[in-house]
């Protein structure tokens, strides 16, 4: 790219993000509700669903995308390309999806299209211009996963809201997660139910508005 | 039989971001547990990662991954000092551990110490590493 073609793009390319083509993607390890949350929040303000859940792991294999949602809150408006990734995870066996009662042939499929899904999901970091971190409220949030995902966030200057999920069942400790990354804000929300996602809204317009 | 690998951070200290990984990877997949003084980069972990991901197959099913790094829990000045060190030495602090889901099946880790279960032990032997 020549020098006027990168000046044009810096200045034009910034403009572009103000008038809301930001990409917000969500991220976190499989199970942690991340479809589940991009459903709520695709069915709050475009009025229809993103993609299937399962309580199988690596269900999203694929990166999916919503484009120009507009959300709205105490009079600002924040335009968004919602990007939903596969779960982050540094080992897949396919012999837990037969555990999970899939044929084998099928859980082959799985196994290898989710190690697929793993590497898109992080090769479209670079590309995001903030993150919502999904974690599962009641698991251990001090997993390397979720540091490492955090840690490469910051390294690119890519703001980040992390949500601690699954906040209707007993075993969550949504002060652990909060004590585990004490320099971001943390929201605890029941996706599933659609539990405290106002709060979840007004933090990530503070965030990323 | 649990093997341990040790490897100072002078063995890595030269090589290049797709050479540390390489090495790494190499010894985890002939499925012996990476003790590495120090720590990768924070890209060179997402690397590692994905990495792990093009491998994965029935007999290599990837990996299990901890770290402490003894400077996330330092503020202000002795954060700042540390910073420096790495700067000058590289992250030859703390500790990785690199272990191959064949092997280890999980590592729970607390900002204080690393807890490594492995296969065979399904959760009632543990190896505990204290900081």
């Amino acid at each position: 790219m020549g020098f006027f073609s990168k000046f044009f793009a810096k200045l034009f390319g910034g403009w572009a993000k103000k008038k809301g083509n930001i990409k917000l993607g969500l991220y976190g390890p499989p199970n942690a509700g991340k479809t589940t949350l991009a459903n709520i929040i695709c069915k709050d303000w475009l009025g229809e669903e993103m993609g299937s859940v399962s309580k199988v792991p690596h269900e999203t294999r694929e990166i999916q995308i919503k484009e120009q949602i507009s959300m709205k809150s105490k009079g600002k408006e924040l335009l968004f390309n919602l990007v939903d990734t596969p779960g982050i995870a540094t080992k897949i066996d396919y012999e837990d999806f037969l555990k999970a009662g899939l044929k084998e042939n099928v859980a082959k499929k799985r196994a290898k299209e989710a190690t697929k899904g793993v590497i898109d999901a992080i090769k479209w970091l670079d590309d995001m211009d903030a993150v919502v971190v999904v974690l599962d409220a009641t698991k251990d949030p001090y997993s390397q996963v979720n540091i490492t995902l955090i840690g490469n966030l910051e390294a690119r200057d890519i703001p980040v809201l992390i949500v601690g999920n699954k906040i209707d069942l007993k075993k969550a400790k949504i002060k652990k997660v909060q004590a585990a990354f004490p320099q971001y804000n943390v929201v605890g929300i029941s996706a599933k139910y659609g539990k405290n996602t106002d709060k979840f809204y007004e933090t990530l317009f503070k965030t990323v508005g | 039989m649990v093997t341990l690998q040790l490897i100072p951070y002078s063995q890595i200290e030269t090589l290049t971001s797709i050479g540390r990984i390489r090495k790494l990877l190499n010894i985890a997949k002939e499925n012996k547990i990476v003790l590495l003084q120090g720590r990768l980069r924070k890209d060179e972990e997402a690397e590692l990662i994905k990495a792990t991901m093009e491998e994965i197959s029935p007999e290599f099913k990837g990996i299990e991954l901890a770290v402490i790094n003894p400077n996330e829990n330092l503020t202000g000045l002795r954060r700042i000092r540390g910073g420096f060190a790495n700067m000058l030495l590289g992250n030859r602090q703390g500790m990785t551990v690199i272990g191959p889901a064949n092997v280890v099946k999980k590592i729970k880790k607390d900002p204080n110490k690393i807890e490594l279960f492995t296969q065979e032990a399904k959760s009632k032997k543990k190896r505990k590493k204290k900081r």
